[in-house]
């Protein structure tokens, strides 16, 4: 099980406790956690299922590199954050 | 003059204003920190929706049945899939995501209970049948041999900002696009016809210059009580039709006829308000005066109101949507990209400044 982690800033819209979920792949991961968690989707990936434009996710401190697929591999103790880009000033 | 509630959408926050004229007094603030595109009441229901862009997190779509004391997300609308292997690229050659990257109009549809409209960034038109529950894309529009020519202005992508209802009836629907012209479809979204007969781009060679889809209209309304009379703040200058859109003729509003908004009197078809910018290149008020544009004969004349607006260095700009008239045809208000918050119970002869320390203002709208 890998332990997946999201941004403080993403808890002010949605519930999205720290978490233990199964799988191979960051979209495995990402799929399981969803599942039980719908309305967390749609503020992490677009209707494509493509990480949204400044989110990024880190698998044991590398942040990913397929945006699109999340095929990233994960192993079974990885630690996952989703996070997303600090924003401007204004 | 009735009691109203006014919904003023900004960067940071939706607020609401209630009272009528000068009583009326900023009361209550939601979504306090995030960006508000724009707020719409549904008068048949009394429901409340509230656009957001959470930017990193995406658009949402939130609604209240209690005006505003509590808020529930319900869905926002979604592309379906691109077709593998279909050409659809910007001007510039992009490929156009299939993505929800903005909610740019929001309004009830008439023809059944609970049935919406909803106008999206890259140019998309939705249309949820259970008060938002569930969005479906209007693909005949979508899937228009013109669209992959609509194209951005001001934006990277095209935005369905203007949606108009037909009172006569809910199955004829008006739409406006920046950059992607103006449309109708009579047969309630099933098939879809352009409307810009009469106008023109000079941002386009001269050849391409009255092809409906490189038309950018900034927004377009209908008169409720003469919905074959349109009005239309057009990236060019202005514009109205009193055919029921088989043409358009062009007015000119001295010193200037660039700008984002217009809106015309609900009873009174002759009767309208824009409120003018120097010009594409100087999106300021001219000369530093905020004025309001107001005819009262079609656009032969147009007045400049000015008692109460600031006229010595301001720099207000007001966007699409930063201008509405309550249905009493007497009571305007509009917000500015800099905060300020003005509204009028005479038809823009006086006007009354509710705050001038707001978030950039994107909406406002009479609930």
């Amino acid at each position: 099980m890998a332990d997946v982690a999201f941004t403080p800033n993403l808890e002010r819209h949605v519930e999205c406790p720290r978490r233990a979920a199964p799988g191979a792949t960051v979209r495995e991961v990402l799929d399981g956690v969803f599942a039980d968690n719908p309305r967390l989707r749609g503020y992490v990936v677009d209707e494509r299922g493509a990480l949204r434009r400044h989110m990024t996710v880190f698998v044991d401190g590398r942040q990913i590199s397929d945006r699109e697929r999340l095929s990233d591999r994960v192993e079974p103790r990885s630690e996952i954050y989703v996070m997303q880009a600090l924003s401007g000033g204004s | 003059m009735t009691r109203s509630s006014l919904l003023v959408a900004t960067r940071k926050g939706l607020f609401v204003a209630e009272g009528a004229g000068k009583a009326a007094q900023l009361t209550r603030a939601m979504f306090l920190g995030d960006h508000v595109a724009l707020a719409i009441a549904d008068r048949r229901d009394g429901s409340w929706y509230a656009a957001l862009d959470h930017g990193h997190f995406g658009v949402k779509l939130h609604r209240s049945a209690n005006r505003g004391e509590t808020w529930t997300e319900i869905s926002a609308p979604e592309y379906p899939t691109k077709p593998d292997g279909f050409v659809d690229k910007d001007i510039w050659g992009h490929d156009r995501e299939w993505v929800t990257k903005g909610i740019w109009a929001l309004e009830p549809a008439l023809d059944s209970d609970g049935a919406l409209w909803c106008g999206t960034v890259p140019g998309g038109l939705f249309r949820s049948t259970d008060r938002g529950r569930t969005w479906s894309l209007v693909e005949s529009l979508w899937n228009h041999p013109t669209r992959v020519r609509w194209n951005g202005g001001g934006g990277d992508d095209a935005a369905l900002h203007s949606i108009c209802v037909d009172p006569r009836d809910p199955r004829c629907v008006v739409i406006g696009v920046s950059v992607g012209g103006v449309w109708r479809t009579r047969d309630g979204g099933a098939t879809w016809r352009p409307h810009t007969a009469g106008m023109k781009a000079n941002y386009v060679p001269p050849e391409l210059a009255e092809w409906p889809e490189v038309q950018d209209p900034h927004h377009l309304v209908q008169c409720p009580s003469a919905p074959h009379v349109f009005w239309c703040q057009h990236h060019m200058g202005i514009y109205r039709s009193t055919d029921d859109l088989a043409s358009w003729h062009e007015l000119h509003a001295p010193p200037s006829s660039f700008g984002f908004v217009v809106a015309v009197h609900p009873r009174d078809p002759d009767v309208a308000w824009f409120i003018p910018a120097h010009s594409d290149q100087k999106r300021t008020p001219i000369t530093g005066e905020l004025v309001v544009a107001r005819t009262r004969d079609g656009g032969r004349h147009f007045d400049l109101l000015r008692d109460g607006l600031p006229q010595r260095m301001a720099y207000d700009l007001v966007l699409r949507h930063a201008l509405d008239i309550a249905p009493d045809g007497e009571q305007l208000a509009f917000g500015s990209s800099t905060g300020n918050l003005w509204v009028t119970d005479d038809q823009g002869d006086h006007w009354h400044a509710l705050s001038h320390h707001l978030p950039p203002i994107y909406a406002v709208r009479y609930a």
